[in-house]
């Protein structure tokens, strides 16, 4: 208890003194944050009347966000495999971060599908219990357990471990591997039970197939990893914590090989859709090339297709993978590649042309454009807050002490 | 005349309500039904004898409630009864804990005041509706009267009407009859206070060129004279699925099948997530996107709880075959107010009403059929 009461008290005094650049990126998320909250009382007094979102496309920017996330979240797990179970110690100084950047993601994903409810207020409804849950008929149902599991899985590993650290012993491995072992299993399940959700629908064709699940979790372990390439390169340029060269050029190999079956999948997507077209392939002739004159989406997925196959492309090529620069140019666009096929490329054409084939489009307006970046600088800001306090634990600067808790 | 003009006469369409379908339309479904792609009568009666198993046997969910119910909150928790019962002294302190806290708070307000928020805080917390026992929906009911009344000083006539035993809704459209008129529409909006500013509508008419059914070309918007040379109408809204695709999704069972058959929504507990929007086939579900507008005039205020009681934005809505007038042995609004017959309405299980005797003698097809939901909706054609 008293350690615990040290901890929290050395993360506070850890989270809040820092550089100069530490504030000011701080002081920017909160901005952002508070501008997310500005629009998002905007929308909780008007309704979802301010956003783009309709009758005809009743899902949008959020729902997009949310989708791309729990990936993110979901591939925090290939680095946590080969650290714990293959005892890749390479790995060892990568896997805390990526399992921040996990809880971070969960974080959003949770914001963002608050954000698209209509009643908010009415959220205990779901809690089982005193709510009324429809488990495990709705698979949105299966959603709200398995992410808040995994959120609960994140939190408690790197907390033990941190503890531990902190006391400086050394973690038992027979108190975290088991939790460690269900992680594994739970990273895959939130993929798939959130690619089900869409799939299980037989009234959009577009999101009706078996394909989805898989291709879910390949665009995941691209994505996941690819963010965590940049981030650990931002972490070696600001602080002590050295991740070696070889840990990163693993990551990227997991990187490559994912986007590589991701575009493999891709191909063989495309091939369905157009080599005979059917009335089940209108909302993929929507996204790729518009119909009856509409083509609002053409404008999103093209960009995010050849960015893609740059991304994969670069990453394949060996020297310009084992190239700092090139690796981390590689990952931003595949990053962002995703991010958009994933979003606008596979939520939106969803419901376009709608059940009687009408084409109602969507567009984001500046409340749910403001409000995800708001949701994004919470993510940012709690990832932030996490890496803070496990570097200096993990550097062995931080410490735990009977009588003075006050350490740098 | 004009689509979206609601004084037409009468007399017009009765002349051109005794035309059968217009040739090239029958020879087109005679060829569907020889490739047996259409139902045929005696399919449907198969189709309905399973359907009427599957409504005796029921599934838990739908058996009628005349059995003493415990309270929501007891049915919700189903645990053993030291728990139940600290889930309602917790409910009960809440009550009161918000009662003590707003008279401390708010010295000064009005009793008026303090009632309505008293009502707001007790309609917060209440359980969802299918788990209330008939007690609580009458107490629930005469909370949201009061407080339209203590809101805007008129009264409302709020229904919280069980299902009937022994009936199954179903519905049947006549494609050769409708001419586009529209008053459906016009009677739904009326019947079932849907927003007027956003223009809600339940029922969509879709105008389709003579020669093919295929709704993609077909136009859902026609602002000009119906009917139209060449064109044909076939109207759309909820089908009442017996597997309703809605039903599974919602994450908090806010939506469900009546065991009558109506598919409804309670309002006070839908949480706005829209997924059962997105699992429809039949683009039948409508979302308050902002709060509805409707003129206090024109509000009607013979109302049901799951049916036209006044919604609230972020919550899903649809169409209850007017089960505010269907459980009171009415026609729902939309068959009241066609003028040419095309809709007929009525109790699958009575073997003597008018929907039964459609589906025993007309040449009746569903829409979308191969996915498996079991309309309780069929078209047909004279």
């Amino acid at each position: 208890m008293k350690v615990l009461i040290g901890f929290i008290k050395d993360a506070v005094i850890s989270v809040t003194s820092g550089s100069l650049k530490y504030h000011i990126w701080m002081a920017f998320l909160t901005f952002l944050m508070l501008c997310g909250a500005y629009a998002y009382s905007i929308q909780i007094k008007n309704g979802l009347i301010v956003t783009g979102m309709s009758d005809g496309v009743s899902w949008g920017l959020y729902i997009s966000n949310f989708t791309f996330l729990v990936g993110v979240a979901a591939a925090a797990v290939m680095l946590v495999l080969p650290t714990y179970i293959l005892k890749d110690i390479d790995f060892s100084r990568a896997v805390l971060i990526g399992e921040g950047m996990a809880v971070a993601a969960l974080v959003m994903c949770l914001a963002f599908v608050t954000v698209d409810l209509g009643g908010p207020a009415r959220i205990w409804h779901l809690i089982p219990g005193i709510g009324l849950f429809n488990f495990p008929n709705s698979m949105l149902s299966w959603d709200v357990i398995v992410l808040n599991g995994y959120l609960f899985i994140n939190l408690t590993i790197p907390l033990y471990i941190l503890l531990w650290h902190y006391q400086g012993k050394e973690p038992k491995k027979a108190v975290y591997l088991p939790g460690v072992f269900i992680s594994v299993f739970w990273a895959v399940a939130i993929h798939m039970v959130t690619a089900f959700l869409y799939a299980g629908l037989v009234s959009r064709p577009f999101w009706n197939s078996s394909l989805l699940g898989p291709r879910f979790l390949a665009s995941a372990f691209a994505a996941g990893p690819a963010l965590m390439i940049l981030v650990l390169g931002v972490i070696r340029r600001n602080t002590d914590y050295w991740v070696e060269d070889i840990t990163l050029n693993k990551i990227a190999l997991v990187t490559t090989v994912a986007a590589q079956i991701n575009m493999v999948m891709l191909i063989s997507e495309l091939f369905k859709e157009f080599y005979f077209p059917t009335h089940h392939s209108l909302s993929a002739i929507y996204l790729y090339f518009g119909l009856d004159g509409y083509d609002g989406l053409t404008r999103w997925i093209w960009p995010a297709v050849i960015m893609n196959l740059i991304a994969t492309i670069m990453l394949t090529l060996h020297p310009l993978r084992k190239n700092p620069f090139f690796l981390k140019l590689a990952c931003l666009i595949l990053f962002v590649a995703i991010w958009i096929e994933k979003g606008m490329g596979l939520i939106i054409p969803g419901f376009i042309p709608g059940p009687w084939g009408k084409i109602i489009e969507y567009t984001p307006t500046w409340i749910e454009i403001v409000v995800t970046a708001g949701v994004w600088a919470l993510g940012l800001f709690v990832f932030t807050l996490l890496v803070k306090i496990a570097i200096p634990i993990e550097l062995g600067q931080l410490r735990f002490h009977q009588t003075a808790t006050n350490q740098p | 005349m004009n689509a979206k003009n609601p004084s037409h006469s009468m007399e017009s369409c009765n002349e051109n309500c005794a035309n059968t379908a217009d040739l090239s339309i029958s020879t087109l479904i005679e060829g569907m039904l020889a490739e047996n792609i259409l139902s045929t009568p005696e399919k449907t009666e198969r189709d309905l004898e399973v359907l009427m198993e599957r409504n005796q046997e029921g599934d838990g969910w739908n058996e009628p409630t005349d059995q003493v119910i415990p309270s929501g909150y007891q049915q919700m928790v189903q645990q053993p009864v030291n728990r139940r019962t600290a889930v309602k002294i917790v409910a009960a302190g809440l009550l009161a804990g918000a009662g003590l806290f707003q008279t401390a708070c708010s010295p000064f307000a009005s009793a008026e005041a303090r009632e309505k928020a008293q009502l707001n805080w007790e309609e917060y917390f209440k359980g969802n509706f299918r788990l209330m026992s008939d007690d609580e929906k009458e107490a629930t009911v005469a909370r949201l009267e009061r407080l339209y009344e203590l809101n805007t000083g008129k009264h409302l006539n709020i229904s919280a009407a069980n299902a009937l035993p022994g009936v199954l809704y179903g519905y049947a459209f006549n494609i050769s009859k409708c001419r586009g008129y529209m008053d459906c529409v016009r009677a739904c909006i009326n019947e079932n206070n849907q927003d007027r500013k956003s223009g809600m509508q339940y029922i969509t008419i879709h105008e389709h060129k003579k020669g093919q059914i295929n709704f993609e070309h077909a136009e859902d918007d026609f602002y000009h004279e119906v009917p139209q040379e060449g064109h044909f109408y076939i109207g759309t809204q909820c089908f009442h699925c017996e597997n309703p695709p809605c039903v599974n999704v919602c994450p908090v069972k806010a939506t469900w099948k009546e065991p009558d058959g109506i598919v409804v929504v309670d309002y006070d507990w839908c949480i706005g997530c829209r997924y059962c929007e997105a699992a429809c086939p039949y683009d039948a579900r409508r979302f308050n996107w902002a709060d509805p507008v409707i003129p206090e005039e024109e509000v009607n205020r013979n109302q049901h709880y799951l049916g036209n009681r006044l919604r609230k934005k972020g919550v899903m809505e649809k169409c209850t075959f007017c089960i505010q007038r269907t459980r009171t042995g009415k026609n729902p609004a939309c068959v009241e107010a066609c003028p040419t017959g095309a809709r007929i309405f009525g109790n699958l299980l009575d073997p003597n009403s008018e929907i039964r005797h459609v589906l025993r003698t007309k040449k009746v097809f569903r829409l979308k059929e191969d996915l498996g939901t079991e309309p309780k909706f069929w078209y047909f054609m004279d």
